[in-house]
């Protein structure tokens, strides 16, 4: 069933070398529409590498990457240091790379959380507003395949759950294929279709099961991976909305969830709702 | 009344601003300020040749500066020396080479400062026709490439893995520089090239809400500089070069001022 154009994009023993030494080696995997899928591995085991190899930016030294012809493409990367000398504000942020209409852009950001932030600076964003902004200006491109690397850091955890939902949401509503890089080598996203584990070539790959009970992870990780592979699983009775609002079952929405809720008290992290109202007068 | 010398000089020179502040933009967000240097003090080496094989200066200028920077682009690639040892390698072997081959050639008298500064007496009703042909194609080339040029800037990775193609915008980025440096050599000369490109820019910044307004902003900055400059130049008998960049300065600075800020605030107000 896995013939080679029903991948978006697909690596073939791929491997990169720089100087004397294999970034990453080995590579076997694709990604198919409707599909996620996570790459984990420690640091420097060639999950960025991997995936600039996936997005064309780098050719693989050995072996081949193959994308689908005129696959649409939206990239959240690492990181991007926008300098002050560069005035960039969110909304001109959102059509870098263009090909979008207006309408697209104000839709992934209100979904994203960050519509208010249309005439903000990039500069000044903090860590979590930015992420969801790149996210917001890929989903807006209406791609085929969404690379995310590591579109989680800087934002705590509400936030995590929020944007893992948010990618979730994105695959139901595109229907396009995502390609995750993880930091977290003990967490991945419930809605994840395959781990694949990297250790300088592919550890093991499969479901996220799968991989949690496999020996290679277990060897890889050692002893704190003995706790398993846990999943993102979490009660669905409310969500923490990006602006640091809360959406219950029941529709409505609060400035908090009930603190005699039990496990909510993650929400002293997320973003003051003060600290929101202020960016409001600004 | 182009008759006038004087005149020739302020059409010419507000040609060069017009180009030379967009451009600039993208030489102050890339970080490519020593990069414009080495360009424009291999424009020297374009001189002599020019004089030494006969041909149209603008041209022979052109072709060392696009050598240059074609030369660095492949150096880069087998990277073996960092950067900016390789600029400051191509900057000073281009210019001395100059400056020797010139020397060679007794039988030409050749007016060093008017290269090395600016000679607003020299520019021709030819020179005119040359800064706005120039000129016109590279503000063409430039809007054209627009968007994949600055996604290139912000991000070149990004810009790839969406579909552009940053390294074939690069090169022809490099080719706008050997232009723009080409035509402005006579007004601002080699030396002082790279600040009609710097300063523009980094004054509009202030100002600027977007990259495309301070694109047109650093234009307008630089057109002001050359009327002040070549204004003053006249007046004081100081070479056009540095006249036109002291006045560039003095806007600068006057951008650095508290009094901006009135003007920032109020066009943010009259926008909301």
């Amino acid at each position: 069933m896995n013939k080679p154009f029903d991948y978006l994009i697909s690596l073939n023993n791929a491997g990169v070398e720089r100087g004397d030494k294999w970034l990453v080696r080995g590579v076997d995997f694709g990604v198919q529409s409707g599909e996620i899928v996570t790459l984990i591995g420690p640091n420097g085991s060639g999950k960025s590498t991997t995936a600039k190899m996936a997005l064309g930016v780098l050719a693989p030294t050995e072996g081949t990457a193959t994308r689908r012809p005129k696959l649409t493409i939206g990239y959240v990367p690492q990181k991007i240091a926008i300098d002050w000398t560069l005035p960039l504000t969110v909304a001109r942020f959102m059509h870098l790379t263009g090909g979008i209409t207006k309408s697209d852009a104000e839709g992934a950001m209100t979904a994203t959380g960050v519509e208010h932030l249309a005439k903000a600076e990039v500069r000044n964003l903090s860590g979590g507003e930015f992420q969801r902004v790149m996210l917001a200006r890929a989903m807006a491109r209406k791609p085929d395949l969404l690379v995310l690397d590591e579109p989680v850091q800087g934002v705590d955890f509400a936030g995590e759950i929020a944007l893992y939902d948010l990618i979730q949401k994105i695959r139901d509503d595109l229907q396009c294929g995502i390609l995750l890089i993880s930091h977290d080598l003990h967490v991945v996203m419930a809605a994840t279709d395959r781990v694949v584990c990297l250790n300088g070539h592919i550890c093991c790959q499969g479901t996220p099961t799968d991989v949690a009970s496999s020996d290679e992870y277990r060897r890889l990780f050692g002893a704190r991976a003995a706790t398993t592979l846990a999943v993102y699983e979490h009660d669905h009775d409310h969500t923490h909305l990006p602006d640091g609002t809360v959406r219950h079952a029941d529709g409505t929405v609060t400035e908090h969830c009930h603190p005699e809720d039990g496990h909510h008290h993650h929400t002293e992290d997320a973003t003051p709702p003060n600290k929101d109202e202020a960016h409001h007068v600004g | 009344m182009l008759d006038d010398f004087f005149t020739r000089a302020i059409i010419a020179g507000v040609g060069v601003a017009l180009v030379a502040g967009p451009l600039g933009c993208f030489i102050v967000w890339r970080r490519l300020a020593y990069f414009g240097d080495t360009l424009s003090h291999a424009a020297l080496l374009g001189v002599a040749f020019a004089l030494l094989f006969d041909v149209n200066l603008t041209l022979a200028v052109f072709v060392v500066a696009a050598s240059v920077s074609l030369a660095l682009l492949m150096l880069q690639r087998r990277a073996t020396l960092s950067s900016d040892s390789l600029l400051g390698l191509l900057a000073h072997s281009a210019l001395a080479l100059g400056l020797v081959v010139l020397a060679f050639m007794t039988w030409v008298r050749v007016d060093l400062m008017s290269f090395l500064f600016g000679d607003i007496l020299a520019v021709s009703v030819m020179d005119i026709a040359i800064i706005y042909a120039g000129g016109g194609i590279i503000l063409g080339v430039l809007v054209m490439i627009w968007h994949p040029l600055f996604a290139a800037t912000v991000n070149p990775e990004l810009a790839e893995a969406e579909g552009m193609n940053p390294d074939r915008i690069n090169v022809i980025f490099m080719l706008l520089m050997a232009t723009v440096i080409a035509i402005s050599i006579k007004i601002v000369g080699v030396l002082l090239i790279t600040a009609m490109l710097i300063i523009p820019a980094a004054t509009a910044r202030r100002f600027a809400q977007g990259p495309e307004q301070m694109a047109v902003l650093a234009a307008v900055f630089g057109v002001l500089a050359v009327l002040g400059g070549l204004g003053g130049s006249l007046h004081w008998d100081t070479p056009s070069g540095p006249s036109i960049v002291v006045a560039a300065t003095v806007l600068f600075l006057f951008s650095l001022t508290p009094l901006v800020r009135v003007f920032i605030k109020s066009g943010a107000r009259s926008k909301a």
